[in-house]
């Protein structure tokens, strides 16, 4: 389906600042293409982001949109969603944002089950401020904050989320464009918390210290790591070692909050009433 | 005498890590911030080198790196950490925390201006909104004012009169990443002014063992902050000793503020950072034509020099105060309602404007402040100011 982007893009804005073979362009491009596959209203589309590199993505969305604060996107969507639920709210993120400064509203969010889709930029490491390990920086890699490789283990977002509550994981990677878009529809049309890990590649801060010095390579680098769920499950730990999943990890139906919140309302206008 | 100094060209940021690195402290916890990033980083790589001694922490917030650098200083470390901007406001909790608990943490701010819309140049609505939080406060025109007051600030917080936290702020981008030549003292020098840093009380001492923090209610809370306004009162005194003893070291001469040909001066701006740089630039233009003009920059802010300021703009007939962070009061920004309060005392009260300038980055150039001191004459002539509160180079 050819995509028009500029009823998606402000094409004003361009070009963007995202470096020379940064991933988030594609990360950004599947967002839009899982938009205008599905058909959504624009109009009733609401697209929050917090800060850092991802945090500038919404700001070449031709969308109602939010930049907010370091970490806190999610609690502003929170805000949106209880207001408005009507609205579809896609929450842009990175992995600083989401697990570090901000980790908190993450796993608030997926125990709640709130109906909204966060997309996690993973680039690995803080980019904007040009190269500090982040909590998903994998151990062993070098970062400006790291000369001696990373010690400490990073997170699984999507285990967090899963385990935190969430009803709807997956995750997928720049080199598998198709399939991200495909996720993303998923998270999208998901009746609660939706979470994508996008593994977007940074070449500039993290590839050149990682023996990864092009796009090409990192995006080899998914390539070679990434096994589809399904075969996933059939690996033993030591065949795991070095690789993650990529698919959709959970999706399960449970109550979600703002149906539950608008149930409680008409249950105690009734009583009012009586 | 002073001591023999290396000339080097360095960015602000690169001035005040090779300070931290003469410093040594015992820990520095932190998390990256523009414009405040490369001064941690180009500290890490001399932690990565054992250029230092330091502990260093990396931690997932401001909020956790101010905590951690309070918490460092409880256990008796002289610890340091660096922000800017939503940093800075994202520790504000932790900000109090520090000046009650007589932390005489020292922390570089690169002033930035703070969300919203997001911004990542200079203004000084961080360190203004961050006044009332009992931090001793202090600002550089320059790379080499901000590496000279770090290494005073160390001696300034660690004073047993005053054991209060120092905030050492310095303009972002403009000084933090603009190159310029500055002195560096040797390292052995900077070593033995600031000294090792021995606590009186400390956590983790087992013969004394201590309770920070405790619920002070009706009981003793206003006993704590009275005991904090008391030791801010120190801090002037202290500012102005360790001022004296630096002089001898760096041949260099600090005070509460700098008057740049105010003595005979009729017409005066008061100017923080590195706008005075370009200001000083106008007042020589505008003497050399003649003119009686000149120029005040304040270092210290807290403690809040009132009866020198006073003193110091007593004799001037018309003086403009330029905030580079608005308070949405209606009623000026914070150095003019301050310094306007001050002169209240005095029985010569200058005419006094403000002007809200350099917003978010918004450069000042020397033609807007020619024009500022161009609005004091022509108030000089009218014998009054037609407009209280001037945005300067704004659209409407």
């Amino acid at each position: 389906m050819a995509l028009p982007l500029e009823q998606y893009l402000r094409v004003a804005k361009m070009p963007h600042i995202w470096c020379p073979g940064c991933g988030h362009g594609i990360v950004l491009q599947a967002i839009v293409r899982a938009i205008h596959e599905l058909g959504i209203d624009t109009e009733k589309t609401v697209i929050v982001s917090g800060i850092g590199c991802s945090a500038r993505a919404p700001g070449y969305l031709h969308f109602d949109t939010l930049h907010t604060t370091h970490g806190r996107a999610i609690a502003f969507a929170t805000g949106i969603k209880l207001a408005k639920p009507e609205l579809n709210v896609i929450v842009i993120t990175g992995d600083g944002d989401a697990a570090a400064i901000g980790g908190n509203h993450l796993i608030h969010a997926a125990r709640r089950n709130l109906d909204i889709t966060v997309i996690c930029f993973n680039n690995n490491i803080y980019g904007m401020t040009s190269g500090q390990y982040s909590p998903l920086t994998p151990q062993g890699s070098y970062a400006t904050t790291s000369p001696y490789g990373m010690l400490e283990k990073p997170f699984d977002l999507c285990n967090l989320v899963m385990g935190a509550g969430g009803t709807f994981a997956a995750r997928s990677t720049t080199y598998h464009a198709r399939q991200l878009t495909n996720v993303i529809k998923e998270a999208i049309s998901h009746k609660g918390f939706a979470f994508v890990d996008a593994l977007s590649q940074c070449p500039t801060y993290f590839g050149r210290r990682n023996k990864l010095r092009t796009p090409l390579d990192m995006m080899n680098w998914f390539k070679d790591r990434a096994v589809p769920v399904n075969a996933w499950e059939k690996l033993s730990p030591e065949e795991r070692e070095d690789k993650f999943p990529i698919g959709v990890l959970k999706k399960t139906q449970a109550t979600e909050l703002t149906e539950v919140y608008k149930e409680l309302i008409q249950q105690l206008q009734q009583r009012g009433g009586e | 005498m002073a001591a023999e100094q290396k000339r080097v060209a360095m960015t602000g940021n690169e001035a005040v890590a090779h300070c931290m690195r003469q410093i040594d402290p015992d820990v520095v916890a932190a998390y990256p911030i523009t414009p405040q990033t490369d001064i941690v980083q180009y500290f890490s790589t001399f932690v990565s080198n054992g250029q230092v001694k330091t502990e260093f922490v990396t931690v997932e917030s401001e909020h956790s790196a101010m905590s951690a650098t309070l918490g460092a200083s409880m256990a008796g470390a002289r610890a340091m950490t660096a922000t800017s901007s939503q940093g800075l406001a994202l520790m504000w909790e932790v900000l109090h925390i520090t000046s009650s608990y007589r932390a005489p943490v020292v922390m570089p701010v690169v002033n930035r201006a703070l969300s919203g819309p997001i911004n990542i140049h200079c203004d000084h609505s961080d360190t203004m909104g961050s006044l009332t939080t009992g931090w001793i406060q202090l600002y550089s025109e320059s790379a080499q004012e901000a590496y000279d007051n770090l290494i005073q600030a160390v001696r300034i917080a660690e004073h047993p009169d005053v054991l209060l936290p120092v905030m050492v702020c310095q303009d972002g981008f403009i000084t933090s990443h603009g190159i310029e030549n500055l002195n560096l003292l040797p390292d052995e020098t900077v070593k033995q002014f600031v000294g090792e840093y021995k606590p009186e009380h400390y956590l983790l001492d087992l013969e004394n063992p201590i309770t920070v923090g405790p619920l002070a209610l009706q009981d003793y809370y206003t006993e704590v902050k009275y005991q904090q306004a008391k030791a801010m009162e120190n801090a002037k005194q202290v500012i102005l000793d360790v001022a004296a003893e630096y002089e001898k070291i760096s041949g260099r001469k600090y005070g509460f503020f700098e008057a740049y040909k105010l003595d005979d001066a009729e017409r005066a701006i008061v100017v923080l950072s590195s706008t005075a740089g370009t200001a000083k630039a106008v007042v020589d233009s505008l003497r050399a034509r003649g003119e009686k003009v000149g120029l005040l920059k304040p270092r210290v802010l807290r403690p809040f020099p009132a009866k020198e300021l006073v003193d110091a703009l007593s004799s001037v007939q018309a003086v403009a105060i330029m905030d580079r962070a608005d308070t949405f009061s209606t009623a000026g920004g914070q150095l003019f309602v301050e310094i306007r309060s001050a002169l209240y005392e005095s029985d010569k009260r200058p005419l006094m404007k403000n002007y809200i300038l350099g917003l978010g980055g918004r450069d000042t150039t020397t033609r807007e402040i020619t024009k500022v001191y161009s609005d004091l004459a022509a108030a000089l002539e009218k014998g009054r100011v037609e407009e209280l509160i001037t945005h300067l180079d704004v659209r409407e």
